[in-house]
């Protein structure tokens, strides 16, 4: 259905080539997964798919890409638009009209569907992604879980064969991001669709996945099954990690198949639980903090950095917010979590002082941080927004920090390997967060606020995070982290606070709140239930602590 | 007034509710054909342009009003509402600073201004005569009936609509207007947030060099958003084309914006009083025929179909007519009676008013009526079925 054959492609005044000599072919009908870290060609990959490389994007393209018969390089776009369907990484970004029905059927509108069989295609699709409660609805008011189903719902109408999916869950919390893939699994299953997906959150994805391709990032593309690349991979989800740890053959790739293999890991480890119990041996964080807290029942401390109070906000008359008490204290990290449009990037605009509340009190280091003229805020709250390229505004990374006393060190510190010469804006999620990340932590603010940080980034990007965040919080620094990864709420927040439509649901350390309810467990936590632990390295320690 | 599908199980609460919060923002498709709308509203505003006599303006007024507010997107009406005091404030204000200096009963003198010799004709302050004010507020009212009458059109049917509707021959120049329309609010989104940074930099998010360093970003990042737009258009298709050569394409371009013109100034020279008919006629004839024939030449060439386009309904004559008949009933009385069409406040006694004029204005307040109708038309229509088809 596709094919590559020696395909070697340089984006424009650049050595590199991005891709380097790929020949594949992906038969139809199958759900290949691109698999590869940050900047390692996955879009480019994707988007040589439909044409949108080299025609949008210049650069050289040798060798040739054939999609159902038809070479990229005589086709335009436009051309594949009724063979080919892409839904970018952002899907509001790729929207062209205003309503729910006119997007859908703008694609059908250019390939000239009679009118009739249009009115139908948009029918059964508005039921198939469950979107008919949305048709008249405007697209900007849509939530982040919507709006990527419309997407793909827009693709889908033009009746392409092959479907070309950048990302589609990143921005989703856990109930929406199983919503679209299930979606996708019905399009393969029952359409025999080709369906071509890249994703950073593997644990999301890799169980559905027919094949995947291997991006090492040296511009190769290996194809493999999923079982084969996932045993060698370095990028894994943590069921991957789990059984590479337990020595499971072979390596399962869904909770189902490793809750099978896990008997015997489960007996050992309740062993050891038992063993803690006693107080001989090293017991997992989970253990040591009582196991139910509720918001009343937490014991105060006397000198919060953050203290919200009852606090009501909203906005455009809308409320976001009712009611909202949480205190976090230096050396905190606090996980924020919740559905899209739950009011977490309120909560995290109002600590930095971004929003006046309607009611209620925030203070933050002792003051109310909407009040704080922008130099003393900065000393107190550093925000990091979910477009961390929003900071920028300099043309090289040694500008972004030229104005920060300790800028370039602080960006040494975090990532030494970013050239400061190059552009803020050419660099990856992860390179962009690490200069964000510079430039709030420069002032050596009190509190450090991050809006859902892990979108693009890949694993290793990610294990750099964490470890930065322990570092700050263990110097005093109280954190606040709105994100949808659970996995890294596991790893690093030593509290959990969810928030639904606007009000606190839960507030208590993230080992008991994560393994409430089956949406926002961990993986580890749903091999090992009903075991306390959460990440392969908390099972690694206690292992060890055995030996 | 939006028709919601028929719930189906597998709707969230979650979107329930987001629903109710934020109501149906879109025309309804099945409502009445926005052309209707415009040509009613026009026919409100030939009536306006028509005549000064206030009982009429008043009337034309009142009626938009009423209209507007049982149809209309009542934030957006909200704005033209506010815009059309500013003129009558405006056109008041000045009244009273430039006076005309004729005789009249004198309300209140002010200190006059000496003028240079040069300006003959100009008074700055001085005697205010009722006289003067009541001219003056006849002006003003006709200016906020018209400006009302088009903000009555843009917030009942949205213009982008109408975009939907142009000949395929001109469609690529309609969505280069409508991404052009979009590009303010976009400019203003990247401004909010570049400016917010800035606060979370720590730097000062006001003053002169504040806009200047944010303003790279803010271009960046609308240049970036256009770029993103253009290559999702072409992925889904746009631009595709028939088999017709591009000189014969052009040409039908041409034909069209040609024709379109030469009916527009036509238009104009007939409804501006004084100009000779026998201009007018022929140009509009010709025009309209031009942009018909060139509207059937580049429909034969395109591929491009339609999605569900907006019909014209009964309900829409109806709502047409009832704008036309306003228009109507203004220039006949013209033609009766010109002078009360025209009062100008000297004397100041009530203008007698014309019976036809206020038939054919209070006639365009039918819509209305329609309004209530429609809804079960609109379910009529959906138990049918019946798919909607481009009259090709």
């Amino acid at each position: 259905m596709i094919t590559f054959e020696r395909v070697t492609f340089r984006y424009p005044e650049t050595d590199r080539p991005v891709l380097n000599g790929v020949t594949l072919t992906i038969p139809e009908g199958e759900l290949t997964l691109v698999v590869g870290g940050t900047g390692s060609g996955k879009s480019t990959l994707l988007r040589a798919v439909n044409g949108l490389v080299p025609h949008f994007t210049g650069g050289h393209l040798a060798g040739r890409v054939i999609v159902a018969g038809r070479d990229t390089r005589d086709h335009p776009p436009r051309e594949l638009a009724d063979i080919v369907g892409y839904v970018g990484q952002d899907p509001a970004a790729g929207f062209v009209t205003d309503t729910v029905e006119d997007e859908l059927a703008y694609a059908m509108e250019w390939l000239g569907v009679p009118p009739a069989t249009m009115r139908r295609r948009v029918e059964d699709t508005l039921d198939l992604l469950d979107l008919s409660a949305l048709r008249s609805r405007r697209l900007g008011d849509l939530s982040g879980g919507e709006q990527q189903r419309v997407a793909i719902g827009a693709v889908l109408t033009a009746g392409p064969r092959i479907l070309v999916l950048d990302e589609p869950t990143s921005a989703l919390d856990p109930p929406a991001a199983e919503e679209v893939l299930a979606v996708l699994t019905r399009l393969v299953h029952d359409l025999g669709m080709t369906v071509l997906v890249a994703e950073h959150r593997l644990e999301r994805i890799v169980q559905y996945a027919d094949r995947i391709l291997l991006l090492p990032g040296d511009g190769r593309v290996v194809a493999e099954s999923p079982a084969a690349a996932m045993a060698v991979s370095p990028l894994a989800p943590p069921v991957v990690h789990l059984a590479r740890l337990a020595g499971w053959h072979p390596v399962p790739l869904s909770i189902r198949d490793a809750r099978r293999h896990a008997e015997p890991l489960r007996d050992r480890l309740a062993t050891l639980t038992a063993a803690a119990a006693n107080g001989t041996h090293r017991s997992p964080a989970a253990l040591s903090e009582p196991t139910a807290h509720h918001d009343g029942l937490r014991r105060p401390t006397p000198d919060p950095v953050v203290d919200v109070r009852r606090l009501t906000a909203g906005y455009d008359g809308r409320p976001a917010l009712r009611d909202v008490t949480i205190r976090v204290d230096p050396g905190e990290i606090v996980a924020v979590m919740g559905r899209n449009g739950a009011g977490k990037t309120t909560l995290l605009a109002h600590i930095a002082g971004l929003a006046v509340p309607w009611r209620g009190d925030v203070r933050v280091c002792g003051a109310a941080p909407h009040r704080l003229s922008a130099g003393e805020l900065v000393r107190c709250v550093g925000f990091v927004p979910h477009e961390p390229s929003d900071l920028f505004y300099a043309d090289t990374v040694a500008g972004e920090l030229a104005d920060l006393p300790d800028g370039l060190s602080t960006l040494q510190a975090i990532a030494p390997d970013i050239e400061p010469r190059r552009h803020p804006r050419d660099l990856s999620e992860g390179e962009q967060l690490a200069v964000a990340l510079a430039v709030v932590l420069a002032r050596r603010p009190r509190v450090l606020a991050l809006d859902e940080p892990t979108r693009g980034l890949d694993y290793a990007a990610k294990a750099r995070l964490a470890a930065l965040l322990r570092t700050l919080a263990r110097s005093g620094t109280a954190i606040l982290l709105a994100t949808h990864d659970v996995e890294l709420a596991a790893e690093v927040a030593t509290r959990t606070v969810v928030l639904a439509e606007g009000e606190v649901v839960a507030d208590g350390p993230t080992a008991s709140v994560v393994t409430a309810t089956p949406a926002f467990a961990p993986q580890v936590a749903r091999i090992l239930h009903p075991l306390p632990w959460l990440t392969v390295a908390d099972v690694a320690a206690a292992l060890a602590g055995r030996r | 007034m939006s028709t919601v599908a028929p719930g189906r199980a597998g709707v969230t609460a979650a979107t329930r509710r987001a629903a109710e919060r934020t109501g149906p923002v879109t025309q309804p498709r099945d409502g009445l054909h926005p052309g209707a709308w415009w040509i009613w509203a026009t026919g409100l505003a030939v009536a306006a342009s028509r005549t000064t006599n206030p009982i009429l303006l008043s009337l034309i007024l009142a009626v938009t009003g009423y209209v507007a507010a049982v149809q209309a997107h009542t934030r957006l009406f909200g704005f033209f509402l506010r815009l059309a005091t500013v003129v009558v404030a405006l056109r008041m204000a000045l009244a009273v600073i430039f006076t005309s200096g004729l005789p009249g009963h004198v309300v209140v003198a002010l200190p006059q201004v000496p003028v240079p010799d040069i300006l003959v004709g100009l008074h700055i302050g001085g005697p205010v005569t009722v006289e003067a004010l009541l001219n003056a507020s006849y002006g003003a009212l006709q200016l906020a009936a018209l400006i009302l009458a088009i903000g009555a059109a843009v917030a009942i049917a949205d213009p982008r609509s109408l975009l939907r509707l142009l000949p395929a021959a001109l469609y690529e120049m309609g969505v280069a207007v409508a991404v052009a329309l979009s590009v303010a609010p976009e400019l203003a989104t990247a401004a909010r947030r570049v400016r917010r940074a800035r606060r979370l930099r720590g730097e000062p998010d006001r003053g002169l060099v504040s806009w200047i360093r944010s303003a790279l970003p803010v271009l960046h990042g609308a240049l970036e958003r256009s770029i993103n737009l253009a290559a999702a258009m072409d992925a889904r298709g746009f631009g595709r084309r028939g088999s017709a050569p591009r000189w014969r394409r052009r040409l039908v371009t041409a034909g069209l914006v040609v024709g379109l013109l030469a009916t527009a100034a036509a238009s104009y020279a007939l409804l501006t009083p004084g100009t000779p008919g026998g201009v007018g006629l022929p140009l509009a004839g010709g025009g309209a025929l031009l942009a018909a024939l060139a509207v059937l030449v580049g429909r034969a060439d395109t591929v491009r179909t339609r999605y569900r386009p907006p019909r014209w309904t009964p309900a829409s004559w109806i709502v047409a007519a009832a704008g036309c008949a306003a228009a109507a009933g203004v220039i006949s009385a013209g033609h009766i009676d010109a002078a009360a069409l025209n009062p100008t406040g000297y004397p100041p006694v009530l203008p007698a008013t014309p019976g036809i004029a206020v038939a054919g204005i209070l006639a365009a307040a039918v819509p209305v009526v329609i309004s209530h109708t429609t809804p079960d038309m609109r379910r009529i229509r959906a138990r049918t079925g019946r798919p909607n088809r481009e009259g090709k």
